[in-house]
């Protein structure tokens, strides 16, 4: 029998009238690789924020190895021996390795590199991580970064790790090289618990997994004893078809072509460089590529958000580089485009349905007056159609689900039928159920002749859904690969720049 | 120990209750402070009442502060409704005053007084306009803060019309006392019903500001701009060149309070014409919370404040600074009021015992 590391029982925490947790248990033993699975705001954060001492509790109580403890402050939760591993991570970027690991810490004012160099020698290796200690935070890829962060708080002795999304920002072969250090630290006896809402990895690496659904914990299940399908189930509350169709659509034409176009972030440097490709009618084109390689700046310099600093945009045949938004919709040009950041930017989170349907109404209305009367049919329609629940079309859409105030977004830029939709992580931060009606409209879109450009992070979703996938790495295009006839890993490689291939 | 977290939206009834809570205390407050300076609250609070309400006089008297409140206040929610914090009302409202001077004293003074109001109107519309104008230009051009230039340039038009009244344009018919030549005749603004007719331009005023932002496709384009500017972009709207034609409305209306003031109350140019109604528009238009109806109703209770305190001076002989002081004891209550909608504060002892 096993020690139990942690035991959570009758948890029960409340944001105002908010529920985030609701008489939650959960039991995590030592040697243990245990999944926290659960759909987007189902509470998993919560409750570990809880374990890391950032919240308190409302109810319940809180037993690591057997002891009863109330966190004040996460200062408590470290000296027990709890590190929590968030998806952002928490380094300096222009300090090295070293000091990023001492910093904040008891000890000397001076830190003696050679002691330190050598207790970080051993905890890299006892474990597997590959960091080297003399690197500055901004020299390493995103994988060491991550090494980094674990090794921070096995430093400062952690025994119990929480690991919150770690796979988001990795690549398969990161990921892979991530669940061999994990499983090293189950060899050592630590508890690891893992939060995640992707089920191949949770089965792939996981001894046990706990349910959360809608703040309550709806059970904990021995992952060799289950199948993918009742885990879904368990997760969503009831039965979801998880297929994708893909259906082939003849008669393809160029819609948008993009000629070596490169774009500068804020900072001067080249967030794409020379990117070439075509978007044909009929037809899903995913973007892959770990995250920050150049897919915002793609979509916006499409959009004509950003401007661009070499190359040519080509909508049917004509040049669109270096026109503003406002431009491009004079031009009587009719793409639609779902930015990533959904509240801040496609949308105005304090106006209701109507007055966000409006936005892109208006400026087709002739005279100084705004016109209501149609967009609030229209509005009234798209909410019908999509199956949006809201109040009214007249509730303002910061307070709809993610999931609806996502299908506003779409409903609003498909109605005016485009020719070309550039969407960017349209599915980010919906539940299973609304991604995949999001999917469904995705592939009406392109039944009926649009051209979408599909930005995903989910390898599975992109190689399903799409009938090209475009791999962007560090601004460049390492390949544009037919997803059926490559495998996961070899998008991984063409997604770290190891690899370049082009066909298609 | 005192935990401070961010609320989820109140409704808008809790939220309305909160604040006619504060207003209650800072009423409780108040009158213990008036009754420890040794006066009769119950008795203070009538007179101010009585003193801004009371009779028709002093109902008129009430409605003449309440008019340059008002203009002014419609003048900066437009630019605030962008989040464009135009600071520079007092400045905007002394250089329309000064173009409506201009105008009036240079016109043939037996034009009709039509004709000759209308060019006034019109002077102090291009004027305050021009003004605000030159901070929009630069913050929609070069990205400068626009409320430390707005705010600044407040105090340049201030000096100015001084420079104005003490040299350049000082009258020389005045046997040295330093003031500008005072408005012919026909530059007055007429009376209605015992008050001069910039009552009729402020609820003009008011009626059109609501209009132009909820039922206008400009007035659309400045909404959007004010709650995200990305968002804006992304609809294709010209950011830049809405934020200068809002800022031309802005200061054009804080222009127009200073030609009502300047040809209906002082009949002439000074440098005290402002009289702070810019500064104090700018918590009118906030506790109004945008709404032109709102912020109208907030001005007149304002300009009660400001008539029913200077009365008490006469009818209790209470120093005016206490009619000041209570309006301040109120504005901080309810401007304090905004913490609580948006906050919770918590008390908990359990947290303080820490690890157990």
């Amino acid at each position: 029998m096993q020690d139990t590391a942690i035991q959570m029982s009758g948890i029960t925490k409340s944001f105002g009238s908010l529920a985030a947790n609701e008489n939650v248990n959960l039991t995590v033993l030592n040697g243990e690789i245990h999944a926290l699975l659960g759909e987007n705001g189902a509470g998993k954060s919560t409750l570990m924020n809880m374990l890391s001492g950032i919240y308190s509790p409302d109810s319940g109580s809180i037993f690591i190895n057997g002891k009863e403890v109330r966190f004040s402050s996460p200062k408590d939760s470290i000296a027990l021996g709890i590190g929590m591993i968030h998806q952002h991570f928490k380094l300096i970027d222009v300090l090295t390795a070293k000091e990023n690991i001492v910093i904040g810490q008891k000890g000397g004012f001076f830190t003696r590199g050679k002691n330190l160099t050598a207790k970080i020698k051993k905890l890299s290796d006892e474990y597997g991580l590959d960091v080297n200690p003399d690197k500055k935070v901004y020299d390493m890829p995103v994988g060491e970064k991550q090494a980094l962060e674990i090794i921070k708080v096995l430093y400062r002795g952690a025994r119990i790790l929480i690991l919150d999304e770690p796979t988001a920002v990795l690549t398969p072969q990161e990921i892979k090289k991530l669940f061999s250090i994990i499983r090293n630290m189950k060899e050592k006896g630590c508890a690891v618990v893992i939060i995640t809402h992707k089920l191949g990895e949770v089965m792939e690496i996981s001894d046990r997994i706990t349910i959360l659904r809608k703040g309550r914990s709806v059970g904990t299940v021995v992952t060799k004893e289950i199948e993918v399908p009742p885990l879904i189930e368990m997760m969503v509350g009831k039965k979801v078809d998880l297929s994708i169709k893909k259906s082939r659509v003849e008669g393809k034409e160029d819609l948008l072509a993009l000629d070596e176009v490169t774009v500068l972030d804020s900072e001067k440097k080249q967030a794409l460089k020379s990117v070439s490709f075509t978007l044909r009618s009929g037809e899903i084109l995913g973007v892959a590529g770990v995250a920050k390689s150049g897919q915002k700046e793609l979509c916006e310099a499409i959009a004509g958000l950003v401007p661009a600093d070499k190359g040519r945009i080509f909508f049917n045949g004509e040049n669109i580089l270096g026109k503003s938004p406002g431009e491009i919709i004079k031009m009587g040009i009719r793409m639609g485009f779902i930015p990533e950041d959904r509240l801040g930017m496609g949308l105005v989170a304090g106006m209701d349905i109507v007055h966000n349907i409006i936005l892109k109404d208006y400026q087709g209305q002739k005279g100084v007056f705004l016109k209501r009367g149609p967009c609030v049919k229209k509005a009234e329609r798209i909410v019908d159609s999509l199956e949006i629940l809201t109040p009214s079309v007249f509730t303002p859409v910061k307070k709809l689900s993610g999931g609806n105030i996502q299908k506003v977004l779409l409903g609003r830029e498909i109605d005016s039928n485009p020719k070309v939709l550039i969407t960017a992580y349209p599915v980010r931060g919906l539940d299973i159920g609304a991604s995949y009606k999001i999917y469904d409209l995705l592939n009406e879109q392109k039944e009926r002749g649009a051209g979408v450009l599909f930005v995903g992070e989910d390898l599975d979703v992109l190689m399903e859904l799409c009938d090209r996938v475009m791999v962007l790495c560090d601004g460049r295009i390492t390949g544009i690969v037919d997803p059926d006839t490559v495998t996961k890993e070899d998008i991984g490689l063409l997604m770290t720049g190891v690899a370049e291939r082009r066909q298609a | 120990m005192m935990k401070i977290t961010q609320r989820a939206e109140l409704p808008k009834g809790r939220e309305w209750a909160i604040r006619a809570a504060a207003v209650l205390l800072s009423i409780v407050f108040a009158g213990t402070v008036i009754a420890a300076l040794g006066f009769d609250p119950i008795k203070v609070f009538a007179q101010i009442v009585n003193g801004s309400v009371g009779s028709q006089m002093r109902l008129n008297q009430t409605i003449l502060k309440a008019i340059p409140l008002t203009i002014t206040s419609m003048g900066i929610l437009v630019a605030f409704k962008m989040k464009f914090w135009n600071i520079g009302g007092e400045g905007q409202i002394m250089m329309g005053a000064m173009g409506a001077t201009y105008a009036a004293l240079h016109l043939p003074p037996d034009l009709p007084p039509t004709a000759m109001l209308a060019m006034l109107a019109a002077a102090s519309v291009i004027c305050g306009g021009a003004w605000a104008f030159i901070p929009a230009y630069f913050k929609a051009k070069f990205g400068t803060n626009e409320t430390i230039f707005t705010l600044m340039m407040n105090y340049i038009a201030i000096k100015w019309v001084t420079y104005l009244q003490y040299d350049l344009w000082k009258d020389p018919g005045s046997l040295g006392f330093p003031r500008i030549a005072a408005f012919p005749p026909s530059a007055v603004l007429p009376k209605l019903f015992g008050i001069h007719v910039g009552w009729i331009v402020a609820v003009l005023s008011v009626v059109l500001v609501y209009i132009f932002v909820n039922h206008t496709k400009k007035g659309y384009e400045v909404t959007v701009i004010g709650e995200s500017v990305e968002t804006a972009r992304y609809a294709g709207m010209n950011i830049k060149h809405v934020m200068i034609a809002a800022m031309l409305v802005s200061g054009g209306l804080c222009g127009l309070t200073g030609m009502v003031q300047a040809s209906a109350v002082e009949k002439t140019l000074t440098y005290s014409l402002s009289a702070n109604y810019g500064f104090t528009a700018i918590i009118t238009t906030w506790l109004g919370r945008l709404s032109a109806p709102a912020v109208a109703i907030v001005c007149f209770a304002f300009a009660m404040l400001i008539q029913g305190g200077a009365y008490l001076q006469i009818a209790l002989l209470i120093p005016a600074s206490v009619a000041e002081m209570i309006q301040g004891i109120i504005l901080f209550f309810v401007l304090g009021s905004e913490f609580f909608i948006q906050y919770r504060v918590s008390f908990s002892r359990r947290a303080a015992r820490g690890v157990a």
